[in-house]
């Protein structure tokens, strides 16, 4: 076991945690000595695989303003936004794309030269009037340039990376004000020895859980361990039933195909050739919010109008764009659509499926990204930032370009906050044994206790929650998934991992993450039985309408027990609203 | 090297393998071995796996992993070329394992097909297919890969034309999964050459009008380890899965340093 002290730990180093170290450390007024813990290496981050653009009201090609940015915020989450947090967003959103073109990323251009909008689903002109060009781009990869922006950043600031440290536990000290975090336990992937870093602030950035699902735009590594680690602390989990699916997913692949495609242009088509949108969002069509396009392309493939042998996906047509624009403005989809699918863009319409996406819920934050721990109190020490938390700007229902200026407005504040507390705090004492329950769990799934292997499991885990608890579900697909999954967490206790080297035992990973993933998908499920209407990314097919009377709330999720299976208490959390009033979505 | 082993899909140390979809064919993924805890050299081992011509060989050394041999290690992320992880020796040639579909390395004629895979070349290898990446990001971050300006900042964004801005767009495409420097035969014999990848990124800041850099990572890269061990062999470029014309940017590169005043 080795041992580390440092003033701010930050786990995960995708967009939220490298602008949170990168706040901590220049912003701050003071440098707290701040370590960056990834199990990966830092440029693979799958912010890298954001594509379309940041929104902020710039106004650079059309007139436009933050209020305006808010509401559609508001609006597109189905009004479970905290608007307080929303109208923070978007009012920093303009400093925020700002900063980064200052950090050096190249951002498209005017022919004025200033940073180029593009429009973007849901991102609207006087709160719906029409669609108004507010994402801030790099050609269809802007995440790419914003990870790399902010990596090469850290270089500059010599910010300290422990790479490939998979960080398994945090240390919470019970002190008589409740728990105070004071670490995290990490397993350091190259040698299977186990770190202690002692810390006076830990900011959570760990990503999303994409990987429950089989048809999933997410990286193989997104298995939700952040989330995961704060759960099985008995700390709260937040709206875990919204789970965004992006409409355009290669199909069959789940490979993303960004929104900006639409923003450029592009229109969605079932196997007459019919611009179906026009039907479901007669204003903004294929620039409707991603929920509203992904159920109307599931309701057309469920009629039978679905294009292709199946009848299983509708087409995205770019053909009418021309080979310039795709080539200079959506360069990397029309590549992955000739690479993965051998459809030329240029040419044809491309098959496209709605894909799991993004989670709107996770690790409940205030403003400031302190975690909460219930509704009302803070672990002290302890920050989230990024897809991992929920503030909440995104409510039921991300827009897009939301999340890529999530990281950045709730990364940096994230990272001021820890900084903040770390210069006002000295260092707690850890818990006794910190790294005891890590070790208990590597030693367990090294023993021989079992059969049952990890990818077969994992397999079964996707498929039932691909069909029982994706765009649309009812109470009878739910009450199977959560059958499926709780049937495959027994399964878990047997099973079998094949290394039992200390060498970078990715097999040991892999075993490890899917326990998350089981995790999880029993809380996704279980907030999405409970919740009996539809909202945003939520659709029940038995409860089609919005119920603002039983279920304007967020739901708070937390564990019971130790063990992998136990059981879940739901509780509440009023919406915090500021001058919105709830409407019905039209657009 | 010592002599290969056939690991058979049906006789997969996993249990029983998962159902083989309509269409698959079997193919043989021949793997370099290396774990320093068990081997004192690299070995050759082979699998029968069952493939689709639409595979990507990710998914291939997948289901080595997953049904046949839990010890096969190599990184990936993202798996539809991205974040950079997957960089390898596939059939002799570094490419992204996530980018590479079977259909592309099928033998003709009805031959049976062998895929090769081996780690990339010139890093350290530190278990199979994983090598040690931080020499390659070592030589990245000398290279000063960051935006350099003096005085103030403006209150808006800078101004910057859109000619200015496409003239570095090809170099900001980079990665960093060092497919073109494990490639470079400079590299693989003199470890201490900065490598195309470090020069890309120099080339993307030298080339921003922005910056105000250039004069430092010129000197740096003028240095023994720098842009004149270049050999202009073009693997660099072959190898790139982002399609950057890497030897264009490290000529460019030269031109600059020649041309400075």
């Amino acid at each position: 076991m080795q041992f580390h002290k440092y003033d701010v730990v930050i786990v995960g180093a995708g967009g939220a945690g490298m602008r949170a170290a990168l706040a901590a450390a220049t912003e701050a007024g003071h440098a707290p000595r701040t370590a960056v813990l990834t199990k990966l290496y830092p440029t693979r981050s799958h912010t890298g695989a954001a594509q379309g653009g940041m929104c902020a009201a710039l106004a650079n090609v059309e007139e436009d303003n933050w209020e305006w940015h808010t509401f559609d915020t508001i609006k597109g989450g189905d009004y479970l936004v905290d608007q307080d947090a929303a109208e923070i967003m978007a009012k920093e959103a303009i400093d925020a794309v700002l900063d980064l073109e200052k950090m050096g990323l190249p951002f498209n251009r005017t022919p004025e030269g200033r940073i180029d909008q593009r429009r973007f689903g849901g991102h609207t002109r006087n709160h719906g009037e029409a669609a108004v060009r507010r994402a801030c781009y790099a050609a269809d990869r802007t995440g790419h340039m914003i990870l790399q922006t902010l990596y090469q950043n850290c270089v500059k600031h010599g910010i300290e990376f422990f790479n490939e440290y998979y960080v398994l536990d945090i240390c919470l000290t019970e002190t008589e004000n409740g728990p105070v975090c004071t670490g995290a336990v990490a397993y350091e992937l190259a040698t299977g020895e186990l770190h202690v870093f002692q810390a006076k602030a830990v900011v959570f950035a760990t990503g999303g859980f994409g990987k429950v699902f089989k048809t999933t735009s997410n990286a193989h590594t997104l298995t939700g361990d952040g989330m995961g680690i704060i759960f099985r602390k008995g700390l709260p989990l937040e709206d875990m039933e919204f789970y965004q699916f992006h409409p355009t997913g290669l199909a069959g692949l789940g490979i993303l195909l960004t929104e900006g495609a639409r923003g450029e242009g592009a229109i969605l088509r079932n196997a007459s050739g019919e611009r179906f949108m026009e039907r479901y969002a007669p204003t903004i069509k294929d620039l409707a919010p991603r929920d509203i396009v992904a159920r109307s392309m599931a309701l057309e493939v469920l009629e039978g109008r679905g294009a292709g042998p199946n009848k299983d996906y509708v087409l995205l047509d770019c053909t009418h764009l021309g080979a310039e624009v795709l080539e200079t403005k959506l360069p990397d989809i029309t590549e992955f659509a000739r690479t993965y699918l051998a459809v030329d863009p240029v040419k044809e319409p491309v098959p496209v499926y709605p894909t799991a996406h993004y989670a709107m819920g996770g690790i409940p934050t205030n403003i400031h990204g302190e975690v909460l721990r219930d509704n009302d109190n803070v672990v002290p020490g302890l920050y989230a930032a990024g897809e991992c938390a929920c503030v909440s700007v995104h409510g039921a229902n991300r827009l897009g370009t939301n999340s890529l200026l999530d990281i950045n407005v709730f990364g940096r504040r994230a990272g001021l906050a820890a900084a903040a507390y770390a210069a006002n705090h000295e260092l707690l004492d850890l818990p006794e044994e910190p790294t005891t329950k890590v070790a208990d769990q590597v030693a367990l799934l090294l023993s021989d206790h079992g059969k049952e292997r990890v990818a077969d499991i994992r397999t079964e885990l996707q498929a039932t929650m691909d069909a029982n608890a994706s765009v649309y579900r009812t109470e009878e697909t739910l009450k199977q998934a959560l059958h499926d999954v709780q049937a495959l967490k027994d399964r878990y206790a047997h099973i079998s991992v094949q290394d039992k080297g200390k060498r970078f035992n990715t097999d040991l990973l892999e075993a490890v993450e899917l326990g998350f993933l089981l995790e999880l998908a029993e809380v996704l499920v279980t907030g999405a039985l409970e919740r009996k209407e539809s909202r945003g990314g939520h659709a029940r097919e038995d409860y089609p309408s919005r119920d603002d009377t039983n279920y304007m709330r967020h739901s708070m999720f937390y564990k019971q027990g130790d063990g992998l299976k136990s059981e879940i208490r739901l509780d509440y959390k009023p919406v915090t609203f500021t001058r919105y009033k709830p409407m019905e979505r039209k657009y | 090297m010592t002599a290969a082993t056939v690991t058979q899909a049906s006789a997969g140390s996993r249990g029983d393998q998962p159902p083989v979809p309509d269409g698959a064919i079997t193919v043989t993924v021949k793997i370099m071995r290396f774990n320093p805890e068990l081997d004192s050299e690299p070995r050759w081992e082979s699998f029968g796996v069952p493939a689709l011509p639409t595979d990507r060989v990710l998914n291939l050394l997948h289901y080595v992993k997953w049904y046949l041999d839990g010890t096969l290690t190599f990184r990936r992320s993202c798996a539809h070329g991205i974040c950079g992880s997957d960089a390898m020796q596939i059939n002799g040639v570094n490419r992204l394992a996530c980018k590479v579909l079977v259909k592309d390395l099928m033998a003709g004629g009805g031959k049976h097909t062998t895929i090769t895979v081996a780690p990339i070349k010139g890093l350290p290898v530190n278990k199979d297919l994983l090598v040690d990446m931080e020499p390659f990001m070592e030589a990245f971050r000398a290279v000063k890969p960051f935006l350099i300006t003096y005085g103030n900042e403006p209150t808006r964004e800078r101004i910057q034309s859109a000619t200015d801005r496409e003239r570095f767009d090809d170099t900001t495409k980079c990665i960093l999964c060092a497919c073109c420097t494990t490639s470079c035969p400079v590299f693989w014999n003199e470890g201490s050459y900065f490598g195309p990848a470090a020069i890309v990124n120099a080339h993307r800041f030298i080339f921003d009008s922005r910056d105000e850099g250039s004069q430092e990572r010129l000197d740096i890269l003028n240095d023994a380890e720098g842009v004149w061990r270049c050999r202009t062999t073009f693997n660099c470029t072959d190898a790139c899965p982002r399609g950057i014309q890497v030897t264009k940017a490290i000529q460019e590169v030269k031109r600059a340093l020649l041309f400075r005043r």
